[in-house]
């Protein structure tokens, strides 16, 4: 019965580990439905800067933002969101693969490249990549809070302002629904301009106070700064998601496991129990 | 009926107000305004102090803001709240950390990557283990 006793530790073992698959299982789908939440509660925000933005693109400022100007592109800089750990099915790898892609066009383009890293992953990830590292933020933990950001995005907008980059994109996953996450990469900078509105087009601009360039430079960080942590939130959204996915077919496939095995253990034993017995009676026989 | 404006009060992390008022009190970088119903356009920063709302019933509410924006159109005033402070020092310093802790993870060749390389290995040297154990098995059984 060695066969036996080998194939029971083994089940005991897959077991311990399908326990540990369900637990976090479960763990990931509780604070899905808190980063779901959390996603919501950020969108308002978003929404009404949004408007804002749209009704600033019907006034008409005499100080034109740089960031509402397109330049020739040399330099490309990219803020990449992703996860602190893994576990987590194909999540980070669907975005790297994807971003991998984009950034091999800008290379044939002989663009440079400037990379932002928010998360563990995308940093040990592209610390290998022949691009340059400017900024990088982890450990945001379940809720991660704006400030958390602000010094990150400040980096790339400075290197925006002194004409380091000349694009700025930002990666990350979009959380379609609980099976479904999509990698997306969408340009930050510069804003394209939201389209005119034909019966709001007489003219008129707003007050500003204290003046345009200031207030300009004031509301178009925060809707930058806004995108990403609306990326930030929904990347965590996804996290929780594709963890909650990948841990369920774990524990399926040890289930699996366990049956199979199991099979196999009765076979043995009952293999040995015969044994045993035509030899006791062959033993009989021949006495 | 007198007249009301929509008044939008919004953080980052959150929706904190959203409903109709007769009057609404900001601290914008230039002293406080007042906005009544068709204010003309406006678009301002906000000092940290606070918001209050006056509600058509009389009653008056009071946010308190850490900086931020004020939209002001005829009839509709949106807040932009800052969760955080905002300084340019602490901006400043914040972005600096960030770029800190950029430069810390290229230096630190060990720790991530040899992790993962460690874990290669060790999974490959795990599978010939087991393929050794196999074949001795049969071996032994043949």
């Amino acid at each position: 019965m060695a066969a036996g006793k080998e194939i029971r530790t083994q089940i005991k073992s897959i077991k311990n580990t399908q326990k540990i698959t369900r637990a976090m299982e479960m763990v990931a789908a509780s604070k899905m439905r808190k980063a779901q939440d959390r996603m919501a509660a950020s969108r308002p925000y978003a929404q009404k800067i949004r408007a804002v933005m749209h009704h600033l693109a019907q006034a008409h400022p005499e100080y034109r933002h740089p960031y509402l100007q397109e330049r020739p592109v040399q330099r490309v800089g990219y803020i990449i969101v992703s996860t602190d750990r893994g576990l987590c099915g194909g999540l980070n790898a669907n975005l790297f693969r994807q971003l991998l892609r984009n950034l091999r066009e800008h290379d044939a383009n002989n663009n440079a490249i400037e990379l932002c890293t928010i998360g563990r992953k995308a940093t040990s990830f592209f610390k290998r990549f022949s691009a340059t590292l400017r900024a990088q933020t982890a450990e945001l933990g379940d809720a991660p809070r704006l400030d958390d950001l602000i010094g990150t995005v400040k980096v790339m907008l400075d290197a925006y302002d002194a004409g380091e980059i000349d694009r700025l994109y930002l990666a990350s996953n979009d959380f379609v629904n609980t099976m479904t996450q999509r990698p997306t990469i969408e340009q930050l900078l510069p804003i394209a301009a939201p389209e005119k509105d034909e019966d709001l087009k007489h003219h008129w601009d707003y007050l500003y106070e204290p003046d345009s360039k200031q207030v300009l430079d004031g509301l178009l960080m925060r809707y930058i700064e806004s995108l990403v942590y609306q990326g930030v939130v929904e990347n965590i959204a996804c996290e929780q998601a594709a963890r909650m996915v990948a841990m369920k077919s774990a524990s399926d496939n040890a289930g699996n496991l366990i049956d199979e095995l199991q099979l196999a253990y009765n076979k043995a034993r009952q293999a040995a129990i015969t044994q045993e017995l035509s030899e006791i009676v062959s033993g009989a026989a021949a006495v | 009926m007198a007249m009301t404006l929509h008044v939008d009060i919004v953080s980052a992390e959150r929706e904190i107000y959203s409903g109709a008022a007769e009057m609404v009190f900001a601290p914008a970088e230039m002293g406080e305004v007042g906005i009544a119903p068709r204010h003309t356009p406006l678009l301002t920063r906000l000092k940290p102090g606070e918001v209050r709302v006056r509600e058509p019933g009389g009653n008056e509410q009071v946010f308190f803001v850490s900086g931020g924006m004020l939209e002001i159109q005829p009839h509709v005033v949106t807040v932009l709240a800052d969760t955080a402070m905002r300084a340019k020092d602490i901006d400043e310093a914040s972005a600096i950390a960030a770029k800190e802790r950029a430069e810390r993870a290229l230096a630190d060749k060990t720790s991530d990557l040899d992790y993962a390389h460690a874990q290669a290995e060790l999974a490959e040297s795990v599978a010939r283990l087991r393929s050794l154990e196999k074949l001795r098995k049969n071996q032994g059984r043949g």
